[in-house]
């Protein structure tokens, strides 16, 4: 890579101050984000998710973030005033949450939603908000959207609302999407579906991606590099490709302990966790 | 034998006009210690068909034999003592504030099993948790030694029949080989007739045989695992269900 890394993290640590002493949710972790698309992997709990909210300051107290280095193009996020970051979050990282039951404004109708984003980050009138709106949702494969933009989100089906909510956060064109568990939450079917819209905008526009999994094999597929994490830490990180030649046993087991529909097994492999994952340093996963 | 047999079975929700069918005109039927999976989109009646299969649901039609029993409006226990369900969420499937203990005693006191101490030991001992689980509460177990519990507590009454409801879709995958493998002991030991639902074609190719291809309420079609492997479906959703379920692993 030779321009600047939209993202640049170096030993970053989420700690929380809990009555039995600090939790390291995240210990020291270091990685750039290009204009790529990278993975994280990991089980409930080894920190991904904290990760990326760290990213875009979006941990509460008791929880902490501390980092040597924590830049979003060549912005400091750490130091940055709470009203900057405010701009920055939506409007130059975007973040695609879980499920959209829960994220998107049950009393707001969708198109009242895309106008309030966009609205939040650029100065563009209420009729040329409506317009962009139409046009994202259509981007993000929506039939009719005129129907779809006077509905409310207990309207439309999951893999609507999840659409919806990525053309939410297109809509004020960032640099960097953050995808967290983006389609956990919906039917194998559409999950394919919902992952080419994010595949192809990802492609047109040149955006870094962050996209965070506990599904190694779809991240494998998906993703041009992949930061395995195991505890708060980086265990392995390798290009997406060459994901088979993996050395790491957790990534190894992870991936033996699917089971597989063309190649039937009687017992599925089940991972034992070694004591000294825990405690082997994070490997780098700058570029 | 069969252990399940199912005949013309509707299921419907909402009163007069606004009535609308979850299920239509469903035939299957599951031999003695087989495993039988559905599987299908969310909304497609796979889990209405389990429910309604456990009385969960009043509102059916058709016909329906369990175990030699023919179900008719309301369940009988001994029904219960033959057929259990495990329920898709372990983290909203166990009583909060009861312990282990209390859980799995209160489901064999409701059957009249004798010697409720030594079984919950032996329970445990199945399901792969030690007995100092035995006096925990859920919030003190994490995701997957929950769905072991809930496991326990439908095995506690020695049912031969379990109906598993997405049982490993909240756990991460290296939980759920866990459980797809004690799921597999478990029926070999005790000669177990399963039926499944799951939307995940890898998970049901992995534990069951034969497996029902549910759309919008009706069964696409039925077919071996063996021939879903092949790649031989007819129906052309059932292709398209396999293609993308086999793309999004590799």
């Amino acid at each position: 890579m030779t321009d600047a890394p939209l993202l640049d993290v170096e030993n970053l640590w989420v700690k929380f101050r809990t009555r039995t002493g600090v939790f390291d949710a995240v210990r020291g972790i270091s990685f750039t984000l290009g204009k790529e698309r990278l993975g994280i992997v990991g089980e409930s709990g080894s920190g991904k998710s904290m990760t990326g909210r760290a990213v875009l300051r979006l941990i509460r107290p008791p929880g902490s973030i501390e980092a040597d280095r924590l830049n979003v193009h060549g912005e400091d996020i750490l130091s940055l005033p709470e009203k900057r970051m405010r701009k920055l979050r939506g409007g130059r990282v975007s973040m695609i949450m879980q499920d959209p039951k829960f994220s998107l404004n049950p009393v707001m109708t969708v198109g009242q939603q895309l106008v309030e984003a966009l609205r939040a980050h650029e100065k563009v009138s209420r009729s040329e908000a409506q317009k962009r709106a139409l046009e994202v949702l259509d981007e993000v494969a929506i039939r009719d959207p005129e129907r779809v933009y006077d509905l409310y989100p207990h309207e439309v089906s999951g893999g609507m609302g999840q659409r919806i909510m990525i053309a939410m956060m297109l809509l004020p064109n960032p640099e960097i999407l953050i995808a967290d568990e983006p389609t956990s939450a919906l039917d194998v079917s559409v999950q394919l579906q919902v992952l080419d819209i994010i595949d192809k905008l990802v492609r047109d526009r040149g955006m870094g991606l962050m996209f965070i999994s506990h599904d190694l094999n779809l991240v494998a597929k998906f993703c041009d590099r992949i930061v395995i994490m195991y505890a708060g830490r980086i265990v392995e990180t390798c290009k997406a490709s060459e994901l088979r030649n993996a050395q790491h046993p957790y990534t190894l087991g992870l991936l033996n302990s699917v089971p597989d529909l063309e190649h039937p097994r009687d017992h599925l492999e089940v991972l034992k966790r070694d004591p000294a994952w825990r405690e082997a340093p994070s490997v780098s996963a700058r570029q | 034998m069969s252990a399940v047999t199912v005949k013309s079975l509707n299921v419907w929700f909402g009163v007069g006009a606004d009535r609308s069918y979850a299920v239509r005109d469903v035939n299957f039927d599951v031999a003695d210690g087989e495993s039988f999976g559905l599987v299908g989109e969310s909304g497609s009646g796979k889990s209405t068909i389990l429910r309604a299969i456990a009385g969960l649901v009043p509102t059916w039609s058709g016909d329906m034999t369990v175990a030699g029993e023919t179900l008719g409006p309301k369940r009988s226990k001994s029904f219960y003592s033959k057929v259990q369900m495990v329920f898709q969420d372990p983290y909203a499937s166990l009583h909060p504030r009861q312990t282990v203990d209390r859980v799995l005693s209160e489901a064999m006191t409701l059957h009249g099993v004798q010697n409720i101490d030594t079984r919950i030991g032996k329970l445990l001992d199945d399901v792969g948790l030690g007995p100092g689980f035995r006096f925990r509460y859920p919030h003190q177990l994490s995701g997957g030694q929950r769905q072991r519990v809930a496991i326990a507590r439908a095995l506690a009454c020695d049912p031969s029949i379990l109906l598993l409801d997405e049982p490993t879709s909240a756990l991460d995958v290296s939980v759920q080989a866990e459980i797809l493998n004690l799921l597999v002991d478990l029926r070999r030991e005790h000669k177990l007739t399963y039926i499944m639902v799951s939307h995940d074609l890898g998970v049901v190719g992995h534990l069951c045989e034969r497996i029902g291809v549910m759309k919008e309420g009706r069964f696409e079609e039925v077919l071996t695992v063996e021939d879903m492997r092949r790649s031989q479906a007819k129906s052309p959703y059932t292709k398209h269900l396999l293609e993308s379920s086999i793309n999004s692993i590799r």
